[in-house]
């Protein structure tokens, strides 16, 4: 390993611009002429749009244009999509509603896009928004899933009457349902995973800009993946051909996958572009972002466990309703099928599972993919119903999950999954080692001295990333492949540029891709660049989400990489006047086989450009190549996590005391990035577990709009983690990376709950665990410590 | 934010004239979001910010004198405070996080009075005397209930005098999401009186516990506390904490205070 190669902790090469101010994000982008958007939005969860009145509000000051649903529809602009085709039980296609990017006769959630003005400042397109006035029909709202699908609800949706979007399952029920059967104890459990707010540091941001001499627009969005925006952009909502589109993400501040989808406000700013001949400009506020992100997770499950003997798992029965919320996100349908419910298994040899989902429109936010997008869910299910059943045995939970650890691989699960590589027991011992667990029941009683309940949870999580074998999503009703795809360009002087379809938008991608280049061709870190994030420098890719950057976005540089070291050997024959079979490249050098003679790459590089030592006919000039990698599987990350802390039962407020996490992320290129990934990634969990939630009133009002009622996980509430890793390389890509983004999400909540569980002695708790549901769990507990 | 004409005073009495239907601005803390949100919307704003006489801290040895425009930030490392009025220094360290107290001022939160900030349970416990451009306001005249104070219109705070007490101490639950109190107590002894001041809960506003203090005065120990409880009735309920549950917590800070 040298000191930026691969598997060093190199520094954040990005890093420099943002502490120093210098990032270029889409609200630092300015066009001349620009005009500035203000969406109205609906105050009402759930009403007919009876009439616009918008004749007051144009003759105020400033105001370009104002557009409604009307306009819309009149130019043809087509609805936001959902890409992903979801098949009910019966076999027919799920209900999806229509969702215009401007609100048409009637709105479904409160923030619900109802108009757009456009003005010379934002201060006047809002003043002139408030002289707007809607004849608004106020309908009965529902808010949760249960009012939904209660009888009689309004339908939200026409084509969803009883505000079904599907009703799917997955597994074999036969098979479930005999393990049940013969069951010697079943765990039950019903789980409520609460609805979270994305809160990017970066709220989204928009600038739509159309040039008519050459008929072309230019949009620039806060985007984990611009390709897909053009994509959706062009052959969906019909704004203009891709080759007459430009999408830019710059650079982008935090997206945990509210930044995937395609929004009603960036559709809105590149369309008005044109209509009103002024670049126009958007930048969400943060309660816009309360509002209108896509929110994440929202599940209601009953799940059951069926036990064998010694403590065997012989089945999973899981039951869950989704809430979609208002209309189906870009990826939303597939968030709790397919991201969800492969996940069952855990890391556990399970003969049968059964799962069914039922998704429902409600009158909220749409839902959809947030940093582990129905992993962190399954995982939830699994590690709770895992540490119950331990309990419920009277078995140590550890010994527990070693006993139904899946050990052989491939391992094949009951639910399309296939598990490529891993050493559970090694993560799970290594983290009771790190984590001192044996040391617990002293600390406990140190703790219970003080009049504080201590407990301990586990968490050992799987997840599928890398996604995605591009014909097996296909298969399951992805709209799109899940390939990747790389250009290397090296330069005439050896310099190196690497176009990715991948997209950075915090993951460090300029450092760890510049790592992987500068080790295989053995030049300086600083001579390779990183470009990314514009749809006009970069050939058509995926962008970033589901943990895939490393392991497919990586995948597709090295197979280009392959390429290019083919090519140079070809070129460094000629400059080396030797046979092309006894070219050798190691450390970027050029060395005949046998002899002294040697070229460096840079001299290599040259020569292929200035092309004066071949035949232009029998050799192309030039060094510049690309790929696309498609996977043959997923990937599946692996570990423990071991969550220790304190409650006081007085006040109900809880103090992480000690956390464990032991990761298998396959091989690592910088593993203090990933470290980072994994801090934040437990933030977010911890967040989740105990103080994120999302509430809408019975009417379908936002009560957490802003940071004052929704709580955000801050560096007090955390401890200081210990971190530690295990390697099974991943067979299915050629660095053997499995990918670390999401981890820490995903593995942390159940860990959390466990622990509160436990030391609270019975499972009567749901997330966020504010201080006073655990105020009011604890009072049992106080009372069996007395007694002890 | 709508448009407003905004003029930097240069003293108290530029400030009182100037102000007319307009809002004095602080810190701006609370004063500057109201108005992003629409919900203020002030068409002039007196800014006190560069007004000399308005800041500060002084100590006749029996009066502990901070200044309106004094931020939380100087009140907690004031060494005058610190020396005065200890547990006053030590809860202004306690507001918010380090940017809350580098901008918020005792005065904007003394003129605000909102249920949820720490400030109005020190004044009350302390028995403290608001000073304005007009006249002296005692600590129990002046609170009023949710963000009502007995200030009139264009009324403005010049300084808190705090008389000094043998203790003062006070106990905040944060509300996890906003850092503001979600439960606060403060309890001030001087010779047999004890005034204990409840903040974050009330229903009302800032109150004075009676009960307690009459436990306290009897006997000023956390176990004197025991057993007393306040009424949810009195308490408000919100997403953050039920009625229950804060009256709950009262008894617990309470007795925290007391350095239980
Ligand atoms: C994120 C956050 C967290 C916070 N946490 C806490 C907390 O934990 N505890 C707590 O107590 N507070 C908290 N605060 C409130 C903050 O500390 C200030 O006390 C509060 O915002 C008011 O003070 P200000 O100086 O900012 O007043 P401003 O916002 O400038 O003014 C508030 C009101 O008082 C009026 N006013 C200001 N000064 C005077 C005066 N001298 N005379 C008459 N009227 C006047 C103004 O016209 C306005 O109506 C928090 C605030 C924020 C934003």
């Amino acid at each position: 390993m040298t000191a930026t190669g691969i598997g060093a902790p190199v520094r954040r090469k990005e890093d420099f611009r943002f502490i120093t101010g210098k990032g270029r994000y889409v609200d630092d982008i300015n066009r001349p002429g620009q005009a500035y958007a203000y969406f109205l939005r609906s105050p009402h969860a759930h009403a007919t749009i009876n009439k616009i009145d918008t004749s007051a509000a144009l003759k105020e000051p400033g105001v370009v244009a104002i557009l409604t649903g009307d306009d819309v529809a009149a130019d043809k602009v087509g609805g936001l999509i959902c890409g992903w085709m979801i098949h009910n039980k019966d076999g027919s296609p799920m209900k999806g509603g229509a969702h215009p990017a401007l609100a048409h006769g009637k709105v479904r959630y409160v923030g619900d896009h109802v108009a757009v003005v456009i003005a010379e400042t934002l201060a006047q397109a809002r003043d002139a928004s408030e002289k707007i006035e809607v004849d608004y029909g106020v309908l009965p709202a529902a808010a949760s899933i249960e009012s939904a699908r209660k009888a009689g609800a309004a339908a939200i949706h026409d084509v969803a009457p009883d505000n079904q979007v599907y009703d799917w399952h997955i597994g074999d029920k036969a098979a479930a349902d005999a393990a049940f059967a013969q069951a010697k104890h079943v765990t039950k459990l019903d789980i409520v995973n609460n609805r979270l707010v994305p809160n990017p540091m970066e709220p989204r941001a928009a600038v739509g800009d159309y040039d008519m001499g050459s008929d072309s627009f230019t949009l620039y969005t806060t985007s984990q993946n611009p390709h897909v925006a053009r994509l959706v952009l062009s052959a969906f909502i019909g704004i203009a051909p891709e080759n007459k589109l430009r999408v830019i993400a710059p650079d982008v501040g935090g997206g945990f996958g509210s930044k995937i989808f395609i929004y009603a406000e960036e559709t809105i700013c590149v369309w008005a572009a044109k209509k009103v001949g002024r670049p126009v400009k958007w930048t969400s506020d943060r309660t816009e972002a309360f509002l209108s992100d896509a929110h994440g997770r929202d599940h209601v499950t009953h799940a059951e466990m069926a036990l064998g003997d010694n403590g065997k798992i012989l089945g999973l029965r899981v039951k869950t309703r989704a809430n979609m919320g208002a209309y189906l996100s870009t990826f939303a349908s597939s968030v709790p099928t397919y991201l969800y419910a492969p996940l069952l298994s855990g890391q556990y040899n399970i003969p049968a599972i059964y799962a069914e989902v039922e998704a429902v429109y409600t009158n909220t936010a749409p839902v959809d993919a947030y940093r582990g997008a129905g992993r962190p869910e399954a995982t939830f299910v699994i590690e709770r119903l895992a540490e119950v059943a331990a309990r419920e045995l009277h078995m140590d939970p550890a010994e527990f999950r070693r006993r139904n650890f899946v050990t052989q691989f491939p391992h094949q699960t009951p639910v399309i999954m296939a598990y490529d590589a891993g050493d559970y027991d090694a993560s799970l011992t290594l983290a009771q080692k790190m984590h001192d667990t044996a040391g617990f029941l002293a600390r406990k009683a140190a703790s219970a001295a003080n009049g504080k309940l201590r407990g301990i949870g586990y968490s050992a999580y799987i997840e599928a990333c890398g996604i995605a074998p591009s014909a097996a999503v296909g298969s399951l009703g992805a709209g799109v492949g899940l390939w990747e795809s790389a250009e290397v360009r090296v330069n005439p002087v050896g310099t190196v540029e690497i176009l990715t379809g991948s997209h950075s938008h915090g993951q460090g991608h300029e450092t760890t891709f510049a790592q992987l280049v500068s080790s295989r061709l053995g030049i300086p870190l600083e001579n390779v660049s990183i470009v990314h994030g514009d749809t006009d420098k970069v050939q058509m890719g995926m962008g970033t989400y589901g943990s895939r950057s490393g392991a497919v976005g990586m995948s597709a540089i090295v197979k280009a990489l392959d390429k290019i070291e083919a090519k140079a050997k070809k070129v460094a024959a000629h400059v080396l006047e030797a046979a092309e079979g006894d070219i050798e490249f190691k450390d970027g050098k050029f060395t005949v086989k046998g002899t002294d003679k040697s070229a460096d790459f840079g001299t290599v590089a040259l020569n292929a450009y200035i092309a004066h030592k071949f035949n232009g006919q029998e050799l192309e000039p030039g060094l510049k190549e690309s790929a696309f990698w498609d996977p043959t599987n997923f990937t599946f990350p692996a570990g423990v996590h071991i969550c220790e802390l304190e409650i006081d039962p007085a006040t109900g407020v809880i103090k992480i005391d000690r956390w464990t996490a032991v990761d298998d992320f396959g091989n690592v290129i910088n593993p203090m990035i990933v470290e980072g990934q994994v801090h934040g990634g437990i933030a977010q969990g911890v967040g989740q577990a105990l103080l994120e939630g999302a509430v809408y009133d019975e009417s379908g009002q936002l009560l957490t709009a802003s940071f004052m009622d929704y709580t955000m996980p801050r560096a007090d509430d955390l401890p200081s983690y210990n971190v530690g890793m295990t390697v099974t390389p991943c067979p299915s890509n050629p660095l053997g990376i499995k990918g670390c983004g999401e981890a820490g999400a995903i593995a942390s909540p159940p860990a959390v709950i466990n622990a509160i569980t436990n030391a609270l002695g019975h499972e009567n708790i749901t997330m966020p665990a504010t201080p006073e549901k655990v105020w009011r769990a604890a009072q049992s507990a106080v009372r069996k410590q007395a007694a002890e | 934010m709508y448009a407003f004409t905004h003029h930097s005073a240069t003293s108290i009495a530029d400030a009182v004239k100037s102000v007319g239907e307009g809002k004095y601005l602080a810190g701006g803390h609370t004063l500057v979001p109201t108005m992003k949100q629409r919900l203020a919307m002030p068409g002039n704003i007196v800014d006190l910010n560069k007004v000399a006489e308005l800041k500060g801290v002084s100590d006749n040895g029996g009066v502990l004198t901070v200044k309106a425009m004094t931020r939380h930030y100087e009140v907690e490392n004031s060494p005058v405070v610190q020396k005065a009025i200890p547990g006053l220094a030590k809860l202004a360290g306690g507001i918010g996080d380090p940017q809350v107290r580098h901008r918020g001022t005792m005065g904007g939160s003394v003129a605000n009075n909102d249920p949820a900030a720490d400030y109005p349970a020190a004044v009350l416990a302390l028995n403290a005397t608001i000073v304005t451009d007009r006249r002296r306001i005692a600590a129990d005249d002046y609170f009023k209930g949710l963000f009502t104070t007995a200030l009139e219109d264009s009324e403005l705070i010049t300084a808190i005098e705090f008389p000094h007490a043998d203790s003062f101490s006070y106990a905040k639950f944060r509300n996890p999401a906003s850092l503001y109190a979600m439960v606060g107590v403060a309890i001030a002894k001087k010779g047999g009186a004890v005034r204990v001041a409840v903040t974050g809960a009330g229903s009302d506003g800032v109150f004075r516990w009676k009960e307690a203090e009459d436990k306290l005065a009897a006997n000023f120990t956390a176990a004197a506390l025991d057993g007393l409880a306040v009424s949810p009735s009195r308490v408000n309920g919100d997403l953050h904490g039920s009625a229950e549950y804060r009256a709950h917590l009262i008894g617990v800070m309470a007795k925290r205070a007391m350095g239980a």
